[in-house]
């Protein structure tokens, strides 16, 4: 019997140990995350670099630096950030896509230099510049060419967004129904996938994507 | 939307240029800021500590005090300040909501104080963060029970109570013996007499005195009229004690099933199953069994004692611990005892007998009590029996503490965790209606904005003001971006009730299985979202008709009406904004739900308002029929 004790003993005290190694694992990781800070370039040279001025650099800072005191955004929290624009739907798949987009050196996080090249492509750049954006925002896996699996996928996210109550009701194929019209209207000679230049050339025609281009422009 | 994110709106709103290409309709425009101010520094003066914060930043929530211009009533002409005469730690918490979005309640804070501070702020409590919302809630139950408690007593020494009736008073006359005298002395008689039937049934067993045939009697057999008294008198007290609590229970089914009363009818049922069977000899031996049940009187006590209870309550929650106990000690007492008896076979005239007599042996030596009765007497039953007597110590001694602090921990721990539970029902309740606040501030905007339009369309002017309600800037910048989401994906948010009524409402129609004719007359349904509007307009300035009825001819004028949409929702929906969802089939998940058709050829059953529609038009498509709405009674 002491024998049997023990090992129920030895099986109730490994389990406590396992728990406790996780727990320990956990703080460290978190420790290890909080002491990873960033401190954005001077002032001057963001100004020059982007298209802001001082005062909307200051503005932009102050809003940027209170929702992440560490100077980064990893994709959590601005998964965390964008949702709470879009209660009704689920809106991570879309943030991810955002935020590779904006996370132009695939380091997995986003400082304020990216966040501010980002905003100042989308508020201040030209229109090429804006559907050069876009487009990249698109292709997912940055070859260079939106197949109809990437469209779909961005498609779905957007309609992930609408959350389940629509009117009228969203149906399974409308994301796919969308993305044929898309292509439909992107896709110049018909080989399944839109360049850059078909897309560009696509949007300049249309004239509802130019005015929408342009409806953001006094956003800050 | 917490104002914490009002900050990174622009971001989002910027972002919202990648919908831009794949949406097909125009966007709608953008909210204008009407008088842009430059971001101020303004001075607030608390009891004379002053403290600095941006303007913007108190406008995050405009119901509060500081948001809205309330705060004008405090302002300083002389030094351009906004003085107010309260406690400044307090106003540190608040001003810091107003910077990060979370109130905190700070522990050394006198929780009616902060209360006090908060409604003069016009803050509710409950936006009290995660982190010291359990705090709060605890401090302030804690003071709610004591103010009852004060209160309680006020009364109790004012001696003014409510007139009850004589059941309601009997009951609390039960419960509470201190309420009156009466019941004192109830409660110490029916002691008294739980005590006396008690000693009862233990002194007559004892011998008294003998009999001229040497054979000791005991006192009861000796006695046997005089015990027969006491046992007939307590037994009618209990019976009528028992008698009195049924009438006055508020319920006399539950305390009918409640522990004590089974305990009570129990120690009184013996007596008179007693009286009924006296005649018969053959079931005596089951009476005299029977009166082992009067010990159950002694459980009467439990109502006289507060101790009794809770120990009952502590055993009863700590059940599952005792049960792991007896259950490794049976496996010990098993593989001790089967040991035992094997070892002990070889040896000749041995108490073992057999693996349940050697359970004894193993029980006794495992508890350390040793009778002496059964002892081994091989040298191997010796060996075992000493390990046995060494384990025995440590399995019982060992799980006695464990029980007892697992006991504490347990109980402390349930206590928690059902705080926690109703906690987080209110947490997630407040978090679920924190969204459905912003979605439905959302819908409510569009209606309002909408029902703007319509009216301002049918000329009548007056009624503008009332209905357009001030939304800030961060508002209507964040609708916007909501509306430019439902542009893009042809799709508008509703209310969940709404979407259940849909939901319902087409699972008892049919559709006909083949594609709608409306997909084959338009290239696709979406762009037609465009035409149609242009088509549509041409209806209203005849029109000073409600929304409805609008809604309800644009039905009939399509070609495809073999789903009739809800008329109910034309409140989110103005004529301005129709759109032809009726290109799109509204496919729910019950739509296997087919019910019977009645095809009729009249469109009027097809609107609920039972109005005469224009003729239907001629191109309704012969697969299409006039579908009616079977309602499911």
């Amino acid at each position: 019997m002491y024998v049997c004790f023990l090992f129920f003993g030895s099986d109730y005290i490994s389990i406590e140990g396992s728990t406790i190694t996780l727990e320990q694992d956990s703080v460290e990781d978190e420790m290890e995350i909080a002491t990873v800070r960033h401190r954005p370039e001077a002032l001057e040279l963001l100004e020059a670099q982007s298209k802001f001025t001082k005062k909307e650099l200051q503005i932009l800072y102050r809003g940027f630096k209170n929702e992440c005191p560490s100077g980064i955004v990893n994709e959590e929290t601005f998964k965390e950030i964008y949702s709470q624009f879009f209660p009704q739907g689920d809106s991570t798949t879309y943030a991810h896509f955002l935020f590779n987009a904006f996370d132009t050196d695939h380091n997995g996080s986003v400082s304020f230099e990216d966040f501010i090249m980002g905003l100042s492509i989308l508020l201040r750049g030209t229109v090429q510049e804006k559907l050069n954006w876009a487009f990249n925002l698109y292709d997912i896996n940055k070859d260079g060419y939106i197949t109809k699996e990437e469209m779909l996928d961005i498609m779905k996210a957007i309609y992930d967004m609408m959350g389940k109550c629509t009117y009228p009701v969203l149906k399974e194929d409308t994301p796919r129904q969308h993305v044929e019209t898309f292509f439909q209207k992107m896709d110049k000679n018909k080989d399944g996938v839109v360049t850059i230049d078909e897309f560009i050339e696509s949007c300049q025609k249309d004239e509802n994507i130019m005015r929408s281009m342009q409806l953001f422009e006094n956003v800050i | 939307m917490a104002a914490g994110v009002a900050a990174w709106l622009p971001f989002a709103r910027a972002a919202a240029i990648g919908w831009m290409p794949v949406a097909n309709c125009p966007m709608p425009l953008a909210p204008t800021e009407k008088n842009k101010r430059q971001d101020e520094l303004i001075i607030l003066n608390v009891s004379g500590r002053r403290f600095q914060t941006w303007r913007t930043t108190l406008e995050r929530y405009p119901d509060t005090l500081l948001g809205s211009t309330e705060k004008e009533f405090f302002f300083n002409e002389d030094t351009k300040e906004y003085f107010f005469d309260r406690d400044p730690e307090v106003f540190r918490c608040i001003l810091n909501f107003y910077r990060t979005g979370k109130l905190h309640y700070p522990r050394y804070e006198c929780i009616s104080a902060y209360d006090e501070e908060l409604a003069f702020y016009g803050i509710l409590p409950e936006i009290i963060g995660d982190c010291c919302y359990e705090e709060y809630k605890d401090r302030k139950r804690e003071n709610a029970e004591r103010l009852m408690d004060d209160n309680d007593s006020e009364n109790n020494q004012e001696g003014s109570m409510p007139s009850l009736n004589l059941r309601q008073t009997m009951w609390r006359a039960f419960e509470n013996p201190h309420t009156s005298t009466l019941a004192l002395v109830f409660y110490y008689v029916t002691g008294f007499f739980i005590a006396v039937s008690v000693i009862t049934n233990v002194v007559e067993t004892v011998p008294c005195g003998t009999v001229p045939g040497n054979k000791e009697l005991p006192c009861g057999e000796r006695y046997a009229v005089a015990f027969f008294c006491l046992d007939t008198a307590c037994v009618m007290i209990f019976t009528v004690e028992y008698l009195m609590r049924l009438f006055a229970a508020p319920s006399r089914y539950r305390f009918m099933r409640s522990v004590m009363s089974i305990i009570d009818v129990v120690a009184i049922m013996p007596y008179y199953i007693g009286l009924v069977m006296t005649n018969n000899e053959d079931v005596s031996g089951a009476f005299v069994t029977l009166r082992v049940f009067r010990v159950f009187r002694i459980f009467k006590f439990s109502r006289h004692s507060q101790g009794l209870r809770i120990l009952g309550y502590t055993l009863k929650s700590c059940a599952s611990e005792l049960g792991f106990l007896l259950f490794s000690l049976t496996m010990a007492i098993i593989i001790f005892a089967t040991v035992m008896f094997y070892a002990e076979k070889g040896s000749s005239a041995s108490k073992f007998t057999s693996i349940p007599a050697s359970f004894w042996y193993t029980i006794v030596t495992m508890t350390t009590l040793g009778y002496g009765d059964m002892v081994p007497k091989t040298i191997a039953g010796k060996i075992f029996g000493s390990i046995c007597s060494l384990s025995g110590v440590l399995v019982i001694a060992l799980p006695v503490p464990v029980i007892v602090s697992n006991f504490s921990r347990i109980y402390h721990q349930n206590q928690r965790a059902d705080k926690r539970r109703a906690q987080k029902k209110a947490r997630l309740a407040r978090i679920r209606v924190a969204k459905t606040g912003s979605s439905s501030a959302y819908l409510h905007s569009k209606r309002n904005g909408l029902l703007n339009a319509a009216l301002e369309l049918t000329g009548s002017s007056d009624d503008e003001q009332h209905i357009s309600k001030s939304t800030s800037l961060i508002e209507s910048q964040h609708h916007h971006l909501l509306h430019c989401l439902e542009k893009t994906t042809n799709h508008e948010f509703i209310d969940e009730q709404l979407f259940e009524q849909n939901c319902m409402d087409n699972s008892m129609q049919n559709y006909p299985s083949t594609r709608s004719p409306s997909l084959s007359s338009n290239n696709g349904g979406s762009t037609s979202c465009c035409s149609r509007r242009n088509k549509k307009t041409t209806h209203l300035p005849n029109s000073n008709v409600p929304a409805t009825r609008l809604r309800s001819m644009q039905e009939l004028s399509t070609i495809h009406i073999q789903c009739s949409e809800q008329p109910s929702l034309t409140t989110s929906r103005s004529s301005l904004n129709m759109k032809s969802e009726d290109g799109l089939r509204p496919n729910c998940k019950t739509s296997h739900l087919t019910t019977a058709i009645i095809t009729i050829p009249t469109p009027p059953a097809l609107t609920p308002e039972g109005e005469s529609s224009p003729h239907p038009t001629t191109n309704i498509s012969t697969t299409c029929s006039n579908i009616v709405k079977v309602s499911a009674l």
